[in-house]
C-alpha cells in the first residue's frame, strides 16, 4: 500500500469532519424505538387535561368543579386558587414578564389555561375537563396591535397596570411592553433629508406557528421522600428550564432533573416554559404521583410559542445609482397577552438590528414597539435566531422596492451595496461586527448556475404576451444571518450567560463519551459532534457516543435554538478535545522519549518529526493514560470539560434564487425552481447540512405561501387545526437545488458558523420577492404574506390581469 | 380530542343494521369510513349514544356492471374506486374524482356512501353523482326505494335519507360512448376540501353539445347543479364565448360560505374558473 | 356508561386481545395497551399521518380508527417491518438517504411507503409524492424521503 493510500485509509476510518457520515441516531427511529414524551409511562401516573378559555378576554366569576370531580376516573381539578397557597399560580417568563400559570380572575387570550383535570387516563381526564363549569363575563378584546395603545383601549394586564416597566425600560400605556431603539436616529434622518431617492413600504410578518410534528408535553414526577423532582419534557433548553423551575418552586436546582429525551421537532416552539409544564409539576408535588400533560394539536397552535406578528415599516435612502445612504426600519410587535418571548435580556427585540443585512449602509436607525393584545403569548420562534427573519425580510424586500424605484435589476442593486470581501471584518451602523463574508462571489455563482439573464429574457417575453396564462416572477435573496448566541458580555437569559459546554471522557480502549449542554431535535448532533471529536482526536466517530438533554449528566448550557449548537457547543467540543490532545501529546512525548516540540500530529497519532516509524497512536495513548506510565506528576485519565464563551456571534450567509409561475386565473403560485447557495463556513457533515437546508426551505415555503394564524375581531381563532394551518405535503413542496461556498469563520475554532436557520430566514423573502416580482411590471411594490392562491388572485383581480 | 362514550354495534347484514337503527332511534349514528364522523366526535361536536358500524356488511361492498348501469355498494372505499378497472373503463369521471378526495390513508377508509350521505357540500362525491345522473338505493324498515341524485341533497347536512334508512347502493347509468368527463378541483393542499370544484359530463354531436351535466362542489349550502349553464350550452359549440357564458351562469347560482379558503367573491370566481376548465377538459376528451 | 368490548386481532403476526371501551382509538390501544409506541400522535384530526399503520393491507391513520373496528384484523406497525433481524429495505433506505431528522413522522412515513410499494413497486417521483401526501414531515422537506423510497423500490425489485 502506498503511503498516501494508507493515510487515506486511516482518515476514512475516522469518518470525521467533512464526511457525510450516516446518522447514528437513525437506528432507533427507523425501528419506531424513539423515546418521545408521550412514550414515557411511569407507575401510578395520572393524566392532566387542561380546561381552556373559550373567550379571548373575560373575567372569571366562578369555577364549579363538582361535576368534573364526580366523573369516574377523575382524581382532582386544579385552578389558580389551588396553586396560590404554594405561590405557583404565576410564573416568570423568559422575557422578563410574569405569566398566569392558571388564569387568575381573568383570561387574556382564547384557549388560555384555566384549570387542569387530573385523572387515571386521558379518556377520563378529557371527560372531566368537559364537565368543569366556568362562569365568564366577556370583555372587549384587542386583536389588532395598532389599537393596543389607544387611549380608551381596554387594559389587558390589570396585574401590572401600575408598573412603570416590565424589564425593558419605561412603559407609556398599560398595554405597552417596551420600546427598543438601535443606531443613530439623527444621522439616519439626515441621510434621508439629503437623499436623491427614498422608498418606504409597510410590511407584515404575520403571526405563524412552528408546528413541530410532536406537540409539547411533559411527565413530572416528584418524589416526596427525597424531595427530588424529575421532569421529562419537550425542551430545547433543559438546563435553562431547570433553572427557571428552581427559581419558581424553591426546590434546590441540584434536586431537579430535566430530561429532554427524543424531541419530535422544535423549531423554537419548545424553548419557553409553558403553564402546562408548571401545572403538571405542581400537580405531582401535590399528589405525589407522576403527572403527564400532552398538548393537542389545536392547543399547540393556539397557545404555545408562535412566531412573528411584526408589523414593519421599511425606509431606504439612496443616491440615484442605488447606493444606500440611510436605513430606517421600525416594527410594531404583537407579543400577545404576556411577554413570554425568548430573547437575551439586553435584546428585547432580539437581533432585529441585523436588519442592515449584507449591505454597507452608513446610517441606520431601528425601533421596535412591543404591545400586549388578547392573543397567545410568544413571538420568537420558528427556525429563526431571535427576530432575524423579520429583519432580513424587511431588508431583502426593501432592496427590491429600491431597485424597482430606480429601474435597476434586482441582482445589480445588491452588487452595488454588498459589503465587499476586502471590508471584513465589517462593523455595521447598527453595531454588529460581521466577521467574514464573500457576498459577491456567492451571488454570481447562483446567477450563473440558473442562467439569470435567460430567465429575465423569458420573463420579458411573457410580460409582453397578453395571452400568457401565467405571470413569471424571479426572486433573489442575499441574506446575512446572525446566529450562535452568544457572547456572555452581551447575551444572557435570566442572568445566565449564553455560553455552552462539552465534556469529553475517554475510556482506556479509546471509546469516547461526550456530553453537551445543547439538545438535538433532529439536527443530528450525535453524529456531527462525534465527527468533530473524531477529527480532533483521531478516534473513530463510530466509537464516540454523544449525550445531551439530561441535566443530571450534561454540563450546563443554554440549549439548541438560534442555530447556536455548532457555533457554541461545536466550538466547546473542539476546545475540550484540544485540551485532551494537549495531554495526549505530553504522554506521547514521554513514551517516545522526545520533547513535545519534536512531535507532529498525523490523523490519529503523534509521530516524531523526521522519523515517522516512531509514533504513538491515540488509541495507544488512551490505554497508557489509564496506567502508571505517565509523565511525572500527571494524573490518570483523558477527560476534559470546556465552557465556551464565544467572542462574537457568527454570520452565515447565502444567495437564493426562486422562479415562480403565477396562474392569473386562480392565483396559484407554482415554484418552478429554487436554487439555494449557503455559506456556513466549515461543513462538518455535508449530508446533514443539506438535510437542514431542505427542511428550512420547506418551512420558509410554508410561511411565505400559506401560513397564518387568523382571528376574528373578538380574538377567536379561525384556523388552528391542520385542516387550515398550512403544512405542505410532498405534493406541494418544491424540489430544492443546493450549492455552497466556504468562507471560514475567523473566530470559531473550526471555522464553522451554523446553518439550520439560514434557509428559513433567507428563503421567506426569496419566495415573497419572486411572487411580487411577477407583478413588478404592473407597478406592484409589495404584497403581504401569505401568498395564498386567494390573496394572489385578489392582486390579479385588482390589476385586472385575470380578465379574458 | 377524545370522543365521549357510546355503544358500538357491528351488524352483519343490511337487515340487521336497519333493525338496529329502528331500535336505537335518533341516538344512533351510522359509521362508514369514519373520517368525517370520528373527528367531529373527537372534538365533541357530535356525541352519539350509539354507533352502528356498516363495515362488516359484505353485501355493501363491490363494484359491478348490471345491464345499462354500474352498481356500487355504499361501503366501497374511495381507494377501491380509484383502483377499479371497470370504472376506469366505463365511468372514468368517478376515478378521476376519487383521486382528488382527501389523501391516500383517508381514501382507504372513506366510502362513497359515507361521502354522499353526510350531505356536506364540501364533499366531492355529491357533485360527481349529479354529473353522472346517479341514483341511490335507500333501505329502510319498509324496504328499498330508489331516488335520483338530482333532488337528493336538500341542504347543509340534509338529504332525503330518513333517520331509519341506510344508503346501500349507488347506481350509475353507463355514460354514452364517447362522452367527455372532468373533475376540476382547486384546493389549498392535499387533503383539503375544495375551494371550488366542478364535475362535468359532456356529450358532443359533431361540433355542438348534445348533452352536458355540470355540478358544483362547495359552492352553496349543498351541491349545486348548474342548470342554466347546462341549458345554455346545449346545441352550442365549445369556444371562448360559450365557455365564458357557461361560467358566468354557473357563478350566478353560487352562494359559497366564506372561510379560510376564500371570501365569497373569490370562491364564486373560482367556481367559474373550475367550470370553464372542466368543460375544456371534458371537451378535449369527448368524441362526438 | 358504554360496555367494554373484547377485541382480538393480529399485531405484527402475533395474536393479541384487548378489552376496550368502544370509543377507544386504535392509536391509544397500540401505544398504551400493547406497548407499540412506534406510531405517533401528531394532529388527531387525521391530517398528519404520524399514526399510520397497516390494517388489512390498507394504510390507515390509527387516530381515526376505533379499536373495536379491528376485530379479526391483521395490523402491521413499524415494529413489524424488521424481519429476522434484517431491516426492511425502506428502513435501510431512510437511513442511507438521510430520509429522517427528528424521527417523529418516520414510523408512519415508512409504514405508508411500505403499502405504497406493495401496490406500486415501480413508482415515479410523482407517484411517491402523492403516495405519501397523507404524511406530513416538518424536518426533511420530503426530498430525501422521496429518494429513500425510490432507492428501496430499486432494491426490492432487484431482490425479486
Amino acid at each position: 500500500m502506498s503511503q498516501t493510500a494508507e493515510l487515506k485509509e486511516r482518515e476514512d476510518k475516522l469518518q470525521g469532519m467533512g464526511t457525510s457520515l450516516l446518522r447514528k441516531e437513525d437506528a432507533k427511529f427507523i425501528r419506531g424505538q424513539g423515546s418521545y414524551i408521550d412514550d414515557i409511562k411511569l407507575p401510578g401516573m395520572l393524566f392532566g387535561a387542561v380546561v381552556r378559555s373559550p373567550y379571548a378576554h373575560a373575567r372569571i366569576k366562578g369555577i364549579d368543579k363538582a361535576k368534573a370531580l364526580a366523573c369516574p376516573g377523575v382524581v382532582a381539578v386544579l385552578t389558580a386558587d389551588d396553586l396560590k397557597p404554594v405561590n405557583l399560580h404565576w410564573m416568570p417568563t423568559l422575557g422578563g414578564d410574569v405569566q398566569a400559570v392558571l388564569a387568575d380572575k381573568k383570561v387574556c387570550f382564547q384557549y388560555q389555561e384555566v384549570a387542569m383535570v387530573l385523572a387515571s387516563d386521558r379518556y377520563a381526564a378529557y371527560d372531566g375537563a368537559a364537565l368543569v363549569e366556568v362562569d365568564y363575563e366577556e370583555l372587549p378584546a384587542i386583536v389588532d396591535p395598532k389599537k393596543s395603545m389607544a387611549p380608551d383601549a381596554p387594559i389587558i394586564r390589570e396585574d401590572i397596570q401600575d408598573k412603570k416597566e416590565v424589564g425593558h425600560g419605561p412603559r407609556t400605556h398599560p398595554n405597552h411592553i417596551f420600546t427598543w431603539e438601535a443606531g443613530d436616529k439623527a444621522a439616519a434622518d439626515a441621510a434621508f433629508k439629503t437623499a436623491e431617492i427614498t422608498v418606504r413600504e409597510e410590511m407584515l410578518n404575520p403571526r405563524v406557528h412552528p408546528c413541530p410534528l410532536e406537540t409539547c408535553g411533559c411527565v413530572a414526577s416528584f418524589d416526596k421522600p427525597t424531595g427530588y423532582l424529575t421532569v421529562y419534557m419537550t425542551s430545547q433548553a433543559p438546563h435553562l428550564v431547570r433553572t427557571v423551575l428552581a427559581m419558581l418552586s424553591g426546590i434546590a436546582e441540584s434536586k431537579i432533573r430535566v430530561i429532554g429525551g427524543d424531541i419530535g421537532g422544535g423549531f423554537g416552539n419548545k424553548v419557553p416554559v409553558y403553564p402546562g409544564y408548571v401545572v403538571a409539576i405542581v400537580a405531582s408535588i401535590v399528589t405525589g404521583v407522576p403527572i403527564k400533560w400532552i398538548e393537542s394539536r389545536i392547543d399547540n397552535i393556539s397557545t404555545t410559542g408562535f412566531a412573528r406578528d411584526y408589523h414593519g415599516v421599511g425606509e431606504l435612502a439612496a443616491d440615484k445609482d442605488g447606493r444606500i445612504k440611510g436605513l430606517r426600519f421600525s416594527a410594531l410587535a404583537d407579543h400577545g397577552a404576556f411577554n413570554s418571548h425568548v430573547s437575551a435580556t439586553k435584546f428585547p427585540a432580539g437581533l432585529f438590528s441585523i436588519c442592515t443585512g449584507s449591505y454597507a449602509i452608513p446610517n441606520a436607525y431601528a425601533r421596535v414597539d412591543a404591545v400586549y393584545t388578547n392573543k397567545a403569548p410568544g413571538g420568537v420562534a420558528y427556525r429563526c435566531s431571535l427576530r432575524v427573519t423579520e429583519a432580513i425580510y424587511l431588508i431583502e424586500r426593501m432592496m427590491d422596492v429600491l431597485a424597482l424605484k430606480l429601474g435597476l435589476d434586482k441582482a445589480e442593486i445588491r452588487r452595488r451595496n454588498f459589503v465587499r470581501s476586502d471590508q471584513f471584518p465589517y462593523t455595521t451602523s447598527l453595531g454588529w461586527t460581521l466577521d467574514s463574508g464573500a457576498y459577491h462571489p456567492a451571488l454570481e455563482k447562483v446567477l450563473k448556475a440558473v442562467g439569470y439573464e435567460g430567465l429575465r429574457k423569458e420573463q420579458a417575453a411573457k410580460r409582453a404576451d397578453p395571452k400568457s396564462p401565467t405571470l413569471m416572477g424571479i426572486g433573489i435573496s442575499t441574506f446575512t444571518e446572525i446566529v450562535g448566541a452568544g457572547p456572555t458580555k452581551v447575551c444572557d437569559i435570566l442572568g445566565v450567560g449564553l455560553f455552552d459546554s462539552c465534556e469529553i471522557r475517554i475510556h482506556p480502549t479509546g471509546g469516547v463519551i461526550a456530553r453537551l449542554g445543547t439538545m438535538s431535535q433532529g439536527q443530528g448532533h450525535a453524529t456531527t459532534y462525534a465527527q468533530i471529536i473524531a477529527t480532533e482526536l483521531g478516534l473513530p466517530a463510530a466509537d464516540i457516543v454523544v449525550e445531551e438533554g439530561d441535566t443530571d449528566k450534561s454540563p450546563y448550557g443554554a440549549g439548541t435554538w438560534g442555530s447556536r449548537s455548532t457555533p457554541v457547543s461545536g466550538a466547546a467540543t473542539a476546545m475540550a478535545a484540544r485540551k485532551i490532545k494537549d495531554k495526549a501529546k505530553k504522554i506521547a512525548a514521554h513514551l517516545l522519549e522526545v520533547s513535545e516540540g519534536d512531535l507532529e500530529w498525523e490523523i490519529d497519532r503523534f509521530k516524531v518529526k523526521g522519523n515517522p516509524s516512531q509514533a504513538k497512536t491515540m488509541k495507544e495513548i488512551c490505554m497508557v493514560a489509564h496506567t502508571g506510565n505517565l509523565p511525572a506528576g500527571m494524573e490518570q485519565g483523558l477527560n476534559a470539560v470546556t465552557y465556551y464563551d464565544p467572542p462574537n456571534l457568527t454570520f452565515p450567509f447565502g444567495a437564493y434564487l426562486c422562479v415562480v409561475d403565477v396562474d392569473k386565473f386562480t392565483g396559484e403560485v407554482k415554484v418552478r425552481r429554487f436554487y439555494a447557495l449557503d455559506d456556513c463556513g466549515t461543513r462538518i457533515n455535508p449530508m446533514v447540512i443539506e438535510g437542514q437546508i431542505h427542511g428550512g426551505l420547506t418551512e420558509a415555503f410554508a410561511v411565505a405561501m400559506g401560513q397564518q394564524i387568523p382571528f376574528d375581531e373578538n380574538g377567536n381563532h379561525l384556523g388552528n387545526s391542520l385542516m387550515d394551518y398550512f403544512l405542505p405535503t410532498a405534493v406541494e413542496t418544491p424540489k430544492w437545488e443546493t450549492d455552497h461556498t466556504v468562507t471560514l469563520c475567523p473566530h470559531h475554532p473550526l471555522g464553522a458558523k451554523g446553518v439550520a436557520e439560514s434557509p428559513h430566514v433567507g428563503g421567506i423573502p426569496c419566495f415573497s420577492n419572486a411572487v411580487i416580482d411577477a407583478f413588478a411590471h404592473l407597478g406592484v411594490t409589495h404584497m403581504d404574506m401569505p401568498h395564498s392562491a386567494w390573496r394572489v388572485w385578489q392582486q390579479c383581480n385588482t390589476l385586472g390581469v385575470n380578465k379574458r | 380530542m377524545i370522543p365521549a362514550g357510546f355503544d358500538y354495534h357491528a351488524p352483519r347484514s343490511v337487515a340487521d343494521a336497519v333493525k338496529l337503527l329502528g331500535e336505537l332511534g335518533p341516538e344512533a349514528k351510522l359509521l362508514a369510513g369514519g373520517h368525517s364522523l370520528l373527528p367531529m366526535m373527537k372534538l365533541r361536536f357530535a356525541e352519539p349514544g350509539h354507533l352502528v358500524d356498516l363495515g362488516r356488511i359484505a353485501e355493501l361492498r363491490g363494484i359491478s356492471e348490471a345491464g345499462k348501469e354500474i352498481r356500487i355498494g355504499a361501503m366501497t372505499t374511495e381507494h377501491e374506486l380509484l383502483r377499479s378497472k371497470l370504472l376506469a373503463e366505463k365511468v372514468p369521471l368517478l376515478v378521476e374524482g376519487a383521486g382528488w378526495i382527501a389523501d391516500p390513508q383517508v381514501r382507504y377508509k372513506g366510502t362513497i356512501g359515507g361521502d354522499i350521505s353526510h350531505g356536506d357540500p364540501a364533499n366531492d362525491q355529491p357533485a360527481l353523482m349529479l354529473a353522472l345522473e346517479a341514483s341511490f338505493v335507500l333501505t329502510g324498515p319498509k324496504g328499498e326505494r330508489v331516488v335520483k341524485a338530482d333532488g337528493y341533497f336538500l341542504g347543509l347536512y340534509s338529504t332525503q335519507l330518513a333517520e331509519d334508512e341506510i344508503l346501500t347502493q349507488i347506481r350509475i347509468p353507463l355514460p354514452a360512448p364517447g362522452s367527455g368527463w372532468s373533475y376540476q378541483k382547486l384546493k389549498r393542499k392535499t387533503g383539503d376540501f375544495a375551494t371550488a370544484a366542478t364535475a362535468v359530463m359532456l356529450q358532443m354531436k359533431g361540433k355542438s353539445v348534445a348533452s352536458v351535466a355540470i355540478a358544483l362542489t362547495n359552492a352553496g349550502p349543498t351541491v349545486l347543479k348548474a342548470r342554466d349553464a347546462e341549458a345554455y350550452l346545449k346545441g352550442k359549440a365549445i369556444d371562448d364565448a360559450s365557455l365564458n357564458e357557461a361560467a358566468r351562469l354557473a357563478m350566478k347560482i353560487c352562494q359559497p360560505t366564506p372561510d379560510q379558503r376564500g371570501d365569497a367573491e373569490y370562491k364564486v370566481a373560482m367556481c367559474g374558473e373550475m367550470t370553464r376548465r372542466a368543460l375544456q377538459a371534458a371537451h378535449a376528451r369527448a368524441k362526438g | 356508561m358504554a360496555t367494554a368490548k373484547k377485541v382480538s386481532f393480529k399485531l405484527n403476526g402475533k395474536p393479541v386481545e384487548v378489552t376496550v371501551e368502544p370509543r377507544e382509538l386504535l392509536i391509544h390501544s397500540l401505544r398504551e395497551r400493547l406497548a407499540h409506541t412506534g406510531p405517533h400522535i401528531g394532529c388527531e384530526t387525521s391530517h398528519c399521518g404520524a399514526c399510520t399503520v397497516d390494517l388489512n393491507e390498507m394504510s390507515v391513520k390509527a387516530c381515526t380508527v376505533l379499536t373495536v373496528q379491528c376485530e379479526g384484523a391483521e395490523i402491521t406497525t413499524i415494529e413489524g417491518l424488521e424481519q429476522g433481524g434484517a431491516l426492511h429495505a425502506l428502513q435501510q433506505a431512510f437511513h442511507e438517504e438521510h430520509g429522517l431528522q427528528c424521527g417523529y413522522c418516520t414510523p408512519g412515513m415508512i409504514t405508508r411507503a411500505y403499502r405504497l410499494l406493495k401496490e406500486n413497486p415501480n413508482p415515479s417521483e410523482q407517484d411517491i409524492r402523492s403516495g405519501i401526501s397523507g404524511n406530513l414531515c416538518r424536518c426533511t422537506g420530503y426530498q430525501n424521503i422521496v429518494k429513500a423510497v425510490q432507492s428501496a423500490a430499486k432494491k426490492l425489485a432487484a431482490a425479486g
